[in-house]
């Protein structure tokens, strides 16, 4: 059924056909219309699943992963100032393979205080062993809640889903809600360890030695590896179901392009409407919209860049003292490469700020114009 | 209730925890675990708990355990008793194991939380007055005058009165409880496994390390403290109703500070000041409970 909704609600529409059993949740601007969405189907029994009102988003965590411990399908959503006080509990729940599926709602952190998209919250969370999905629009936030289970529990790794506050979050659009029985067809009932089997006794999160802890965070990055082809294996199998599909990345106009313009999330909507009125004017301009974050997908970024010798990369986002931090994850991805790359860093839309297909442009013509890479961020802003 | 059950035999804690000679925590936790028996599902989280639960390979609970993070025993255990309960499997008890420091300080609003909202879970302070884990630091469970590590002129503060705390939230149980009085905590834990809803059990756990006691001494220990009106023990049901469970002897408090070494430098202007306060605090119970009873 196509509905006309924000993208908080469609991510509330997913987290109810998804059959979650558990949702702990704190209220925080922008994220707070998914946990009402969510406590008004509980009252009207269309969630099937049981609401707990935290008093914090530690809490939160802390509950949804020792609920997915015990091998129920969990969801919590947040935003921000949330996501930062959830950052210990992000370390419990990948270090101890709970699978809980989050939506993080982009929004700056302060000081000082402002409640526009921003995508440095949950690329602060880098670390903490999570998949991260990045969501351009309200359909693709709505099928990667789905998407996002079946991996999780396929991996037994936590997974995020972004969704940039208010472009998303707040912003109506036409969004296909599928049939329960579609998803029911896609997505099986919750069948995850029970690490709370009282008839085997068993010792969750104990202290081990430093050869241990080790041989932990060794098979945490092989999880990871193996995450790379599980979300690949999972969108095709959500083509075949569902008809669309999103993949790791999304390249167009590669093959011979002179520049190619590196994008996340929204953002790469306002660069597709960009990049058509500067083809029209002739000029070669490749899109390459980077979907999953991590694991990073650094091979097939390789390969689809392999001999573009111009990149530019275009984010809402800033890790302070270096770049924009999906530029240096790329550059990183490249750097083993025989073909030399100039990849030059723009950060723009800082703070929720507008980005509109002019600066787009600007972007572009400076890039192409640029003789060599500088290592900081060109700082790029509306209508200057 | 059956008394052979309070004096069950049967031990979920088996030999062989990693606790310093003597340790009411590790009293405590054995105590806790018989009187409520298997199954159960047992959360730690960092304290002397969670180093008596033992390193890997080496666990000494013969129940699922989780050692979750410092400030959350609360909300773990809410998570995984919801968990069971979606599953069909709620009459499993789920137990919270924390110290004073993750109870009274760090832990405090996530317990709030949980107990706020009625959460159905026996969680057990294990009270041994400060951070004993991280060597011997204050927490808002010190004694007045009490020397520790970061109270090195004696502690300024009250203790804080965490059973207060917990009734005003009016869950269905709250009680005190000492590994001097084995019987009673037995009984108290086994009443709470009957009860749904958050239920509080805070329980005096003698430190010989940090309360600079002879090893031997921990259950002599806490039986004083009950014996001075120190810890007097009693329930509150539903935040409102206090019942005393025993009747002390009222002995004076210096034969309970005087077994310690972190009391030996009081004067006798801080005996008086500790003995008043604990005389009020003791007239203030009875008269509750007594209201209680009339």
């Amino acid at each position: 059924m196509r509905k006309f909704q924000t993208g908080n609600h469609a991510v509330a529409e997913a987290v109810r056909l998804c059959r979650t059993q558990m949702v702990a949740a704190y209220p925080i601007t922008p994220q707070t219309p998914i946990y009402e969405r969510l406590s008004e189907w509980e009252a009207t029994g269309e969630l099937g699943g049981v609401m707990m009102r935290t008093e914090s988003e530690h809490s939160a965590m802390a509950a949804c992963l020792a609920a997915s411990l015990a091998g129920v399908r969990t969801f919590t959503a947040t935003s921000s100032q949330g996501l930062a006080l959830m950052h210990e509990m992000l370390h419990f729940a990948s270090g101890c393979r709970a699978p809980v599926v989050m939506v993080n709602v982009n929004r700056t952190l302060a000081g000082p205080w402002a409640f526009w998209s921003d995508q440095t919250d949950s690329l602060a969370q880098r670390d903490t062993g999570w998949i991260q999905i990045y969501c351009e629009n309200n359909q693709e936030a709505l099928d990667s809640v789905i998407q996002a289970f079946r991996i999780a529990e396929k991996v037994l790794l936590p997974c995020m889903v972004v969704i940039e506050g208010h472009f998303i979050s707040h912003f109506m659009e036409p969004v296909e809600v599928p049939e329960q029985g579609l998803v029911d067809r896609f997505l099986p009932p919750v069948d995850i360890p029970r690490r709370f089997d009282p008839d085997k006794p068993g010792y969750a999160v104990p202290t081990v030695t430093q050869k241990q802890f080790m041989e932990y965070r060794r098979l945490g990055q092989e999880a990871m590896e193996y995450a790379l082809e599980v979300v690949e294996e999972v969108d095709r199998e959500f083509v075949e179901v569902f008809g669309r599909g999103y993949g790791l990345i999304e390249a167009e106009g590669i093959d011979g392009a002179d520049l190619v313009l590196v994008t996340t999330a929204t953002v790469t909507s306002t660069a597709r409407v960009a990049l058509a009125r500067l083809r029209e004017k002739g000029y070669r301009i490749g899109l390459l919209k980077i979907r999953v974050f991590r694991p990073f997908p650094a091979r097939v970024l390789r390969d689809v860049l392999d001999r573009v010798s111009r990149i530019a990369v275009i984010e809402r986002n800033i890790s302070l003292g270096r770049e924009g931090i999906f530029c240096s994850e790329l550059k990183a991805a490249l750097i083993n490469s025989p073909f030399p790359h100039q990849v030059q860093g723009y950060v723009a839309g800082i703070g929720g700020s507008n980005v509109d297909p002019e600066l787009i442009e600007r972007v572009v013509m400076d890039a192409l114009e640029r003789k060599e890479a500088t290592d900081g961020p060109i700082w790029m802003a509306e209508g200057e | 209730m059956e008394a052979q059950e309070i004096m069950r035999p049967e031990e979920v804690m088996r030999s062989g925890h990693s606790a310093c000679p003597g340790c009411g925590v590790a009293m405590g936790m054995r105590m806790v675990l018989r009187a409520l028996g298997r199954p159960a599902v047992v959360v730690v989280v960092p304290s002397c708990s969670a180093v008596i639960s033992g390193p890997f390979p080496y666990a000494t609970l013969d129940v699922p355990m989780f050692h979750s993070a410092f400030e959350i025993a609360a909300p773990t255990a809410a998570g995984i008793s919801r968990a069971l309960e979606i599953q069909g499997r709620g009459d499993i008890p789920v137990l919270a194991f924390a110290g004073d420091g993750g109870t009274f300080d760090i832990g405090l609003q996530s317990l709030s939380g949980a107990a706020d909202r009625n959460e159905n879970f026996i969680y057990v302070c294990l009270d041994n007055e400060a951070y004993m884990n991280t060597g011997i630091q204050v927490s808002s469970a010190t004694p007045r005058f009490a020397w520790t590590g970061t109270s090195p002129r004696g502690n300024t503060r009250r203790k804080k009165q965490i059973m207060e705390i917990m009734a005003a939230h009016r869950i269905p149980y709250a009680a005190t409880a000492s590994i001097g009085f084995p019987e009673d905590l037995a009984a108290k834990v086994q009443k709470a496994r009957e009860i749904r809803g958050t239920r509080f059990i805070h329980l005096l756990s003698p430190c010989p390390t940090g309360w600079k006691t002879a090893e031997h001494l921990s259950p002599r220990v806490a039986r004083a403290a009950v014996e001075t009106n120190v810890f007097p023990l009693y329930e509150i049901l539903d935040g409102i109703h206090y019942t005393l469970n025993y009747q002390s002897r009222g002995l004076p408090v210096e034969t309970y500070l005087g077994l310690q070494g972190r009391f030996k430098h009081l004067g006798a202007e801080e005996l008086r000041a500790i003995q008043h306060e604990t005389d009020r605090a003791w007239e203030e119970l009875r008269r509750r409970s007594e209201k209680q009873t009339c």
